[in-house]
């Protein structure tokens, strides 16, 4: 990837991580850890990956994207908001009583929303409903979900491996959040989900490893997935939860809080000094 | 003797009929000999999608496939479909209200021997629960191929409860007209109705000819929509027969009998008697055997009327 562009693509990911703060710092609630550590990824999705049309969101021929770790909304609301689905002010409103953001991606509010999620393991699934459509209707657009390492513990994950293999969908690339960490800690020390990569490969996925905070390693991951016919992709993406905020990192405490004033000044900060 | 047709037959029989008309799909989760989504699938395999045993899964990617503009129809026992895939047809489905038309047979006690674990008399309970989900128990052949089509017509989530057990054909007539949401009159009286759903509806008009030969005029009611309900209808028949008796094949605890509950205590309080599972699990037995047991019969709904009659004031 040339310089400029990863600089360029590095400059809108801080961008998204100081909406992901001030969105879950003006909510007073919230999953920071989680959207930070995608932050990369989504950046990347939408502004390189994803063939969408912000003016027209529900264009029928656009790729979809299904945020199944639907908690970190966040990242998905700051992404498609620079994308321009909707408003970037509406942003600091996530969680109010009468702003479209809800606290999980809702879709029949939120321009560029593709699915409803929240309830960890559905989201996966919904994606391949909307990749099995473009098979049905011959269409060539494809469908990316996100899919949390913890969430990964939810049995509907595997059942949607199974389908997705089963029908070949090659045109949806399903990707995984491996930051290691879930609410209660370490994913090892909870519920063991681990190998991912032996388990998709074993459920038939064409399994790729990823650097979730390099644009290089992203950019080559979906080139592979992209390429890879007869079978579904996954890529693991190996992510720092808390990413770009030192005392968020690597923090399973920051899942699901909301950072006060001063911790919230300190975060945006160091997220303005990296840029 | 009218002719005698499982409702699950109907339907696997509507889908492989309307697909010709319609562009749905069928999702199946390793039951199609038995719900009879069998019947479409071998008309339309590239229309006909197995999910293996895994209903929250179908349920999702149905869900899926309706976001993308699809028609979808998920067909399970109403146990796994409305039970195990509840909090699927709930968030995936029924919280964006997309296009998915829920398909479950082998509701109710009427499975019969395979007992308890797959009788489900919960699930008009469950589904009613769900905001913007319509709710249809028909109770024959007829109505459950017209309930099929208008729920491919309709846009939005249906879930439709059909039956294992062969049941009186009833609404053969050529003027037979299917609305959701419009119950249907299908005895006038004036001393008491009797509200039924599904396979009680045959039931309730057998008792109503028993009860006029002991000369009380029984109204009767056939709902299929449970939710939407009729509440007109209901209220009408509230003011008019001044006590209501429901009957369903279905946990007294919220389904039709609460709904109709509900809505006289609202908007037009007269006693209401419910007749169904009292709160209580099947078992596995014949269906005859067992509609005795439970108490689904012709003569407990002369019965309860008798009681409610009591109550009139």
């Amino acid at each position: 990837m040339e310089q400029s562009k990863k600089r360029e693509l590095a400059a809108k990911a801080a961008q998204i991580r100081l909406d992901i703060l001030e969105e879950v710092h003006e909510a007073k609630s919230g999953h920071p850890g989680g959207s930070l550590s995608i932050a990369d990824v989504m950046t990347y999705l939408y502004f390189e990956e994803l063939n969408v049309d912000p003016a027209n969101p529900k264009w029928a021929d656009r790729d979809r994207f299904v945020l199944s770790k639907g908690h970190t909304a966040p990242a998905l609301y700051a992404a498609l908001a620079r994308r321009g689905f909707f408003a970037c002010e509406e942003l600091p409103r996530l969680r109010k009583i009468d702003s479209i953001l809800q606290g999980h991606p809702d879709m029949k509010h939120i321009p560029g929303v593709d699915m409803s999620t929240g309830s960890l393991g559905m989201g996966i699934s919904t994606a391949c409903g909307m990749a099995l459509a473009a098979k049905i209707d011959g269409k060539d657009y494809r469908t990316y979900t996100m899919v949390g390492d913890g969430e990964s513990e939810e049995g509907q994950v595997w059942e949607a491996c199974m389908f997705a293999a089963h029908y070949k969908l090659d045109n949806l690339c399903v990707m995984l959040d491996l930051n290691g960490l879930q609410i209660d800690g370490a994913i090892t020390d909870v519920m063991n989900p681990t190998p991912h990569d032996k388990k998709l490969e074993a459920f038939g996925f064409n399994v790729i490893t990823a650097d979730a905070h390099d644009f290089d390693s992203i950019e080559d991951a979906f080139a592979k997935a992209r390429a890879c016919k007869g079978k579904p992709s996954a890529i693991i993406f190996k992510s720092v939860k808390g990413k770009g905020v030192s005392f968020m990192e690597d923090q399973a405490s920051w899942h699901g809080t909301a950072p006060n004033d001063e911790q919230y000044a300190q975060a945006v900060a160091e997220i303005k000094a990296s840029m | 003797m009218a002719e005698k047709i499982a409702t699950r037959e109907a339907y696997g029989k509507a889908l492989a009929e309307l697909g010709e008309k319609y562009d749905f799909v069928v999702l199946d989760a390793d039951l199609s000999a038995a719900t009879k989504t069998g019947v479409f699938k071998k008309k339309y395999p590239e229309r006909f999608f197995n999910c293996g045993i895994a209903e929250g899964n179908m349920v999702s990617v149905a869900a899926g496939l309706a976001a993308a503009g699809k028609i979808p129809f998920v067909s399970s026992f109403a146990m796994f479909a409305a039970g195990r895939a509840f909090e699927q047809v709930r968030n995936s489905v029924g919280y964006p209200h997309l296009n998915v038309k829920i398909g479950a047979t082998h509701a109710g006690i009427t499975v019969g021997e395979d007992g308890a674990t797959h009788q489900c008399n919960e699930d008009i309970a469950l589904m009613r629960t769900i905001p913007g989900m319509t709710v249809i128990n028909p109770a024959d052949a007829v109505e459950a191929r017209a309930a099929v089509e208008a729920a491919i017509q309709h846009v939005g989530p249906v879930y439709m409860r059909f039956g294992r057990y062969a049941v009186p054909v009833i609404n053969d007539n050529a003027d037979y007209k299917f609305e959701i949401g419009k119950g249907v009159t299908m005895k006038d009286g004036k001393d008491v109705t009797i509200v039924a759903t599904g396979l009680m509806v045959s039931m309730a008009l057998e008792a109503a000819e028993t009860l006029k030969a002991e000369g009380i005029d029984a109204r009767v009611i056939n709902i299929h929509t449970i939710k939407p309900l009729d509440k007109e209808l209901i209220l009408k028949a509230a003011k008019e027969t001044g006590v209501i008796v429901t009957a369903e094949e279905h946990s007294i605890i919220g389904g039709l009998g609460a709904a109709v509950a509900e809505a006289v205590c609202e908007g037009c309080p007269v006693p209401v008697l419910r007749l169904g599972v009292n709160d209580t699990f099947g078992r596995s037995g014949t269906v005859p055997a067992l509609l005795e047991m439970y108490g689904l019969t012709p003569a407990s709904i002369v019965a309860k009327v008798k009681e409610a009659l009591k109550l009139k004031k």
